[in-house]
């Protein structure tokens, strides 16, 4: 009965299968185009001159213009981005080497030669990421307040390492977990110590898993708003609270505000685009494969 | 008699010589860990300990002479406070409104790109696209550009079609906030729910479509016990950015209209009302019930190494 049955059973008309697979092709472009049509009007509205831009109905086809990009480039006056610039860059780049020299070595004692109740510690490293940014963010105000730390940009550096360190290390530490331990004993026997063993032998192998993990602390680093709301000022200001100087702002100066947006997103829109599949590996702590 | 007195002198440079060696290797593989545990513990921990010490005292930084110990006075302020209830709810209401939709709508899509289609990877990149913008930049693009009731986007796209012109963050300030978070991540819980769609059994589904299983049997009894990880999964990560959220709620209302949540009115109390001790209390409060939503994501998340583990 069922070994014949199946032969049985009409088979689906070939055209229909294949017309209603085009259809839902075009169903996900459609969304797809949905999703993306208020960026792709932000860049459209970056390029118009700002009476362009503030129009309903919307003008599709003026003319285009860099004029909101040299505005928000500080020529056409108001503060220059630069300064905000190279503080998230500096932020971004410097806290993510410190997770990483930091993260490394974790991720070994608990992946490859694994301490006692392991699983513990990566818990623990997870809990942390639980604890809202609040329940701590008083205290860090006042000891910045009191050390003259405020508006210092090495302080968010410390606090960017804090908030990456947790997922770090659980990337990391699922990554590390695909080492062969065969190559690490081969290099032991060699009489390599540990640091050379992390350096020459783990870091070549692991590189790809590396580098996933670095770009999700700078990607995070890059868009933090609350600690750099709070803790920064005129001197380490960095772009997203730079990009908060637009919240109030009204249609005068739409082409910039979305001038600014753009560029300032673009390190991370790049960054994404060019690494989708470790992105979402990444931030799914490795789970997902 | 020589094997009882020989015993203990052959035994004991063994001892010696092997236990600090034990002690010295366990203290080895350790070592590596202590530099990251020491760094978390110190810039995570001691700052909570502290907001908890000061959630005890009445203390406005403005009259810093006046700080005296209250117990647990800021509590009961805090919980008495109907503006604080109203955040409670909100960030509630805020967070299960937008991983849920953000579970629905990622769903679909994932079962959409899960198939095969001309420039299905042009699609793919277009959707992950408003993960990937700065969340203030977002947010200003839905204030400005989208929501603007005079030359905003929505409005001149109503206008073609002749509809009304409303004002959306004024009419509907939280769904207005709400559906700016959907928009940024709907592609985040596409992305594991596409990764779960395409770690399935394509040989047991071949089988189920052999046996003549309809397409929606097969979702239904194939496809989501698989994706059941995968949801949870996105929910728990989801809920975990989407209950912090300070950013959408900062830039498109300033947490007016009744859209103010937990880590904004934290924000507000003590950046702006220098109410440090009610601030901490709130800060407290916001961390009890982080544990409650932890203790159960944590369960999740083990059950879900545990299944990794097994599989190595």
């Amino acid at each position: 009965m069922s070994a014949t049955a199946p032969r049985v059973r009409p088979v689906r008309p070939v055209r229909t299968r294949l017309t209603r697979g085009a259809g839902l092709g075009l169903v996900a472009w459609l969304l797809g185009l949905l999703f993306f049509l208020p960026i792709a009007w932000m860049a459209l509205t970056s390029f118009h001159s700002e009476s362009d831009a503030a129009t309903n109905p919307p003008s599709f086809g003026a003319a285009l213009t860099l004029d909101g990009y040299r505005d928000f480039f500080g020529t056409g006056g108001g503060a220059s981005p630069w300064p905000a610039l190279v503080n998230s860059l500096v932020a971004s780049l410097v806290s993510t080497l410190c997770v990483l020299l930091l993260a490394f070595p974790a991720a070994y004692a608990l992946s490859i030669r694994p301490v006692k109740k392991w699983t513990d510690v990566l818990f623990f490293f997870l809990s942390t990421k639980m604890l809202p940014v609040v329940a701590g963010l008083l205290p860090i105000y006042l000891f910045a307040k009191n050390t003259g730390m405020l508006d210092n940009i090495w302080l968010l550096v410390i606090l960017y390492t804090s908030m990456n360190l947790p997922i770090a290390v659980w990337m990391m530490q699922s990554f590390l977990a695909e080492v062969p331990v065969a190559v690490i004993e081969a290099a032991q026997i060699d009489g390599a110590k540990l640091p050379t063993i992390l350096a020459r032998v783990v870091a070549p192998i692991a590189l790809p898993g590396i580098a996933a993990t670095a770009l999700i602390c700078f990607i995070f680093s890059w868009n933090e708003l609350l600690f750099a709301r709070v803790l920064t000022g005129v001197v380490a200001e960095t772009a997203p609270v730079f990009l908060t100087g637009f919240i109030t702002s009204q249609g005068l100066f739409l082409a910039k505000v979305c001038a600014a947006s753009l560029v300032i997103s673009l390190p991370v829109l790049a960054a994404g685009f060019a690494a989708q599949d470790k992105l979402v590996q990444g931030l799914s702590l490795g789970a997902v494969k | 008699m020589t094997a009882t007195t020989t015993a203990p002198v052959a035994a004991a440079p063994v001892r010696t010589t092997r236990q600090p060696s034990t002690r010295l290797r366990a203290w080895a593989t350790r070592a590596p860990l202590l530099p990251a545990l020491i760094f978390m513990i110190a810039v995570t921990q001691l700052p909570f300990v502290a907001t908890l010490v000061i959630s005890f005292f009445d203390w406005n930084a403005l009259y810093p002479k006046a700080r005296h110990f209250t117990g647990v006075d800021n509590y009961h302020q805090v919980l008495a406070d109907p503006d604080l209830r109203h955040s409670v709810w909100t960030t509630i209401l805020l967070t299960v409104t937008v991983v849920l939709a953000c579970l629905v709508l990622g769903l679909g899509l994932a079962l959409l790109l899960d198939r095969r289609f001309r420039g299905r990877g042009v699609v793919r990149t277009l959707l992950i696209a408003p993960f990937l913008v700065v969340p203030v930049a977002a947010a200003l693009l839905w204030k400005h550009v989208l929501y603007n009731p005079e030359y905003g986007l929505l409005n001149g796209l109503l206008h073609y079609v002749g509809g009304p012109q409303p004002d959306w963050i004024s009419n509907t300030p939280l769904l207005a906030v709400e559906a700016s978070l959907v928009w940024q991540w709907t592609p985040f819980m596409m992305l594991i729910l596409l990764a779960g769609l395409q770690s399935r059994d394509q040989q047991q589904i071949e089988a189920a479509r052999v046996d003549g299983a309809s397409d929606w049997q097969i979702f239904r009894h194939l496809t989501l016990p698989h994706l059941r990880r995968y949801l949870e999964l996105g929910a728990l990560l989801g809920s975990i950015y989407i209950v912090q959220n300070f950013d959408a709620v900062f830039t498109i209302t300033s947490g007016g209209l009744g859209t103010a949540n937990l880590p904004y009115t934290v924000y507000q109390s003590f950046y702006q009302a220098h109410e440090n001790g009610l601030a901490s209390a709130a800060g407290v409060l916001v961390v009890i019930g982080s544990i409650i939503i932890a203790t159960f994501a944590l369960r999740v998340v083990s059950s879900l190494f545990r299944e990794e583990v097994s599989r190595a």
